[in-house]
């Protein structure tokens, strides 16, 4: 392709320079010379022209295209023996196109190397030889144990049996910082393996792990097309048409007007003339192209920040997004939580109310007769009922009661265990029935319970109906929380509310450290419903739209009633990726403010392509119209418009610093 | 039933065009062409045999788009 432009061009500029235009020489030879360059550099448009005519499809570019220098070289043919522009405009034609397929491929590739997560093959250990084989990822079972050498991607996600090393996830998360893991950490699929050599049992199928799930969600994500995309197909489908007919209608009217109103000379060759100009700026490909690219450009840069996002239509939503309420618990909090007081409920006061319980878990035997002496029961005792009954339970607190208390495996009989959304659960424990949950629970089971002077979230405990005491845990702020909201609001987001089930003065504290106004406590699973629904409804007379960010445990009916549902922390859950429209791979809550602001530039980009190109499109048909506008003119709008388009679609791509 | 197939075709203005004879197609409940990532994800009528009906989708958008191809 390249060559034959250049051979039609370098032989352009040769019968122009030896051929002027009052050389002696026969029009039709002199024709004849200037078909060669031409058919060299547009013979393939010709003839995709004429097959177009066939299948009925007039509005095809090629069609156009032919037409309009077919018609060109007829009009010089007749006027001027000025071959020159019709040859000129083809080549101009060619040389955009074959520079947009440059670019598009090339940022096709650039945006898929940046989510160079597949691996290629799976190292397994032949048993017989130890010798490493290479295998195709996808017929490695659950439970093999996988090799991955240092430089390697890991292929599929599991657990290490054997070596420790850095990781390198920054194709995952964006996060630069090497992670380390030894034998027993859990490794995640896409990550790249930095220096030791590490046995990997795999936990997942290949088509179930991490690097898999993500890159199928990214590879189908601009499916989900944005209103601005399907504007512009739409508005191509139209423009072409009309344009076209418009170009008709200038070449037959104004002549017939001159001829019969007028009575002047119909000018039929200029006006003819112009509306092969039109025709030149019908081609839509210019305006179909950019759109999309900045699209893809947009969500390739989110991902390669550790930010997915499920479709462009998410991408525009969270451009305009007012209105942003997190769930505290795993996305403002770290929802880790540490047990900081365990209060049996003593008739007598008991000097040990405050002890820690990094005491307890030392298993210190001396400390535990102490306590033997309270009428109720020990520190531990109630530490270790309360952990057996959250045994089964996947709720952040359950397992921060399991983790305080390290012997909850013993041989202890755990039947018949209930969990009560929003309330706690309730098992039989040995025979007795425990009780764990808040103070609604308590309320519920017209158990009498008190107040804690500690703040921190309160578990409730009772044994057959009576009250036994709480344990109090605490949950930590995220580094770098604070910051994120006042980044939100730098993007132009209005308000910031957290909703949380935990209790006021928790849910107040945390508010006030991280320059939260707006909260609500003590909400159950559907409370958060309602709140959410209440400010859909707010923002809707608006226009504005609102995201949920949750940490996709127990809010998946949440993150989908939202306009965007923001998942956080999504390293490895499955629920999260499936439930969210936008998922963020680490759980910063930096990230989020990062999604809107990556959102609203390509927005930005979008708009401005969608502007220019139309409004330049606009312009010269204008001009065209009145005669101010050749053809050349024309093909570079054409060309010209798609170049700049394309240049400004790739900035999209640049996320890192905003 | 939902499938995505592997496309080629060079411009966005044609993948277009392919996105419409492909939806026109009996048999196709609706069909999305994304021309960055050269894909075609098509949703099937219930009962359809997704290999024929792809056969059809394939001729239709070669009558509008000569240079495209649908890999099947």
């Amino acid at each position: 392709m390249l060559l034959r432009i250049i051979a039609a061009a370098l032989m352009l500029i040769a019968l122009n320079y030896y051929l002027p235009e009052d050389a002696p020489i026969n029009s039709f030879v002199r024709l004849a010379l200037y078909l060669v360059p031409y058919l060299i550099v547009g013979h393939d448009i010709l003839i995709k022209a004429f097959k177009g005519i066939k299948h009925g499809q007039i509005f095809d570019e090629n069609f156009l295209m032919a037409v309009a220098t077919l018609g060109a070289l007829a009009l010089a043919l007749y006027y001027n023996n000025d071959y020159t522009e019709a040859i000129a405009v083809m080549l101009f034609y060619q040389t955009g196109e074959l520079f947009q397929g440059y670019a598009v491929g090339k940022s096709r590739r650039s945006i898929s190397d940046l989510m160079d997560i597949r691996p290629d093959y799976a190292n397994i250990e032949n048993a017989e030889t130890g010798e490493l084989e290479q295998v195709d990822p996808d017929e490695v079972e659950i439970g093999s144990v996988i090799v991955v050498q240092a430089g390697e991607k890991i292929p599929i996600d599991g657990i290490i049996t054997e070596g420790s090393s850095s990781l390198n996830t920054s194709a995952l998360t964006g996060e630069s910082v090497p992670r380390d893991v030894k034998t027993g950490d859990e490794v995640i699929s896409g990550c790249i393996n930095l220096n030791g050599l590490l046995k990997v049992k795999t936990t997942r199928e290949f088509g179930e792990s991490t690097a898999s799930k993500i890159l199928d969600l990214v590879e189908n994500a601009s499916s989900r097309k944005s209103k601005s995309e399907n504007f512009i197909t739409k508005f191509a489908r139209v423009y072409t048409p009309a344009v076209c007919i418009s170009a008709l209608a200038l070449a037959i009217f104004p002549p017939l007007v001159n001829l019969l109103v007028l009575n002047t000379a119909p000018e039929w060759g200029q006006w003819i003339y112009r509306a092969l100009t039109f025709l030149v700026i019908s081609c839509p490909c210019a305006l179909v192209i950019s759109i999309p690219l900045s699209f893809f450009a947009g969500l390739g840069g989110a991902s390669r920040a550790g930010i997915l996002i499920k479709g462009s239509n998410y991408l525009e939503t969270l451009s305009q997004v007012k209105c942003v309420v997190f769930d505290k618990t795993g996305t403002l909090t770290q929802g880790v939580f540490d047990v900081s007081a365990v209060h049996p409920d003593h008739d007598k006061s008991s000097e040990f109310h405050d002890e820690i319980i990094s005491h307890m878990s030392e298993h210190d035997h001396e400390h535990h007769e102490h306590h033997a002496h309270g009428a109720g029961l020990s520190d531990e005792e109630l530490l270790h009922l309360t952990a057996h009954v959250e045994r089964y339970s996947t709720h952040p607190i359950a397992s921060s009661l399991r983790k305080a208390y390290p012997h909850e495996a013993d041989d202890c009989v755990i039947e018949n265990v209930e969990e009560l959304s929003g309330y706690g659960i309730r098992a039989m424990v040995n025979g007795d029935e425990v009780c764990v949950g808040n103070f609604r629970m308590m309320d519920e089971l017209g158990i009498k319970w008190h107040e804690c002077h500690k703040t921190g979230t309160v578990i409730h405990v009772a044994i057959n109906g009576e009250y036994a005491g709480h344990v109090i845990i605490s949950d930590v702020a995220k580094r770098g929380a604070k910051e994120a909201i006042s980044e939100l609001k730098d993007a132009g987001v209005e308000r910031v509310v957290m909703l949380t089930g935990d209790a006021k003065p928790v849910a107040n504290e945390v508010a006030e450290n991280l320059g939260i106004t707006e909260f609500h406590a003590e909400l159950l699973p559907a409370g958060k419903v309602i709140e959410v629904e209440k400010l859909l409804a707010y923002y809707k007379k608006s226009q504005g739209k609102l995201a949920f960010v949750g940490d996709g445990i127990n809010d998946a009916p949440v993150l989908s009633r939202a306009d965007v549902g923001i998942a956080m922390g999504a390293m490895g859950s499955d629920a999260a990726i499936e439930a969210a429209d936008v998922v963020l791979m680490d759980d910063d809550p930096l990230k989020t403010a990062k999604a809107i602001k990556i959102a609203k530039k390509c927005m930005r980009i979008v708009y401005q392509n969608i502007y220019f190109s139309i409004g330049v499109k606009l312009l010269c048909l204008l001009l065209g119209a009145l005669g101010l506008a050749n053809m050349w003119l024309a093909v570079f709008a054409d060309v010209g418009v798609m170049l700049i388009a394309v240049l400004n679609a790739i900035r999209a791509l640049l996320v890192k610093n905003i | 039933m939902k499938k995505s197939y592997k496309i080629d075709v060079d411009c966005a203005a044609c993948a277009d065009k392919m996105e419409v004879a492909a939806a026109k197609t009996p048999g196709v409940k609706s069909a999305s062409v994304n021309f960055m990532t050269l894909k075609m994800n098509v949703e099937f009528e219930d009962g359809q045999d997704a290999k024929a009906v792809m056969q059809a989708v394939r001729d239709n958008c070669k009558k509008v788009e000569e240079d495209c191809e649908v890999y099947i």
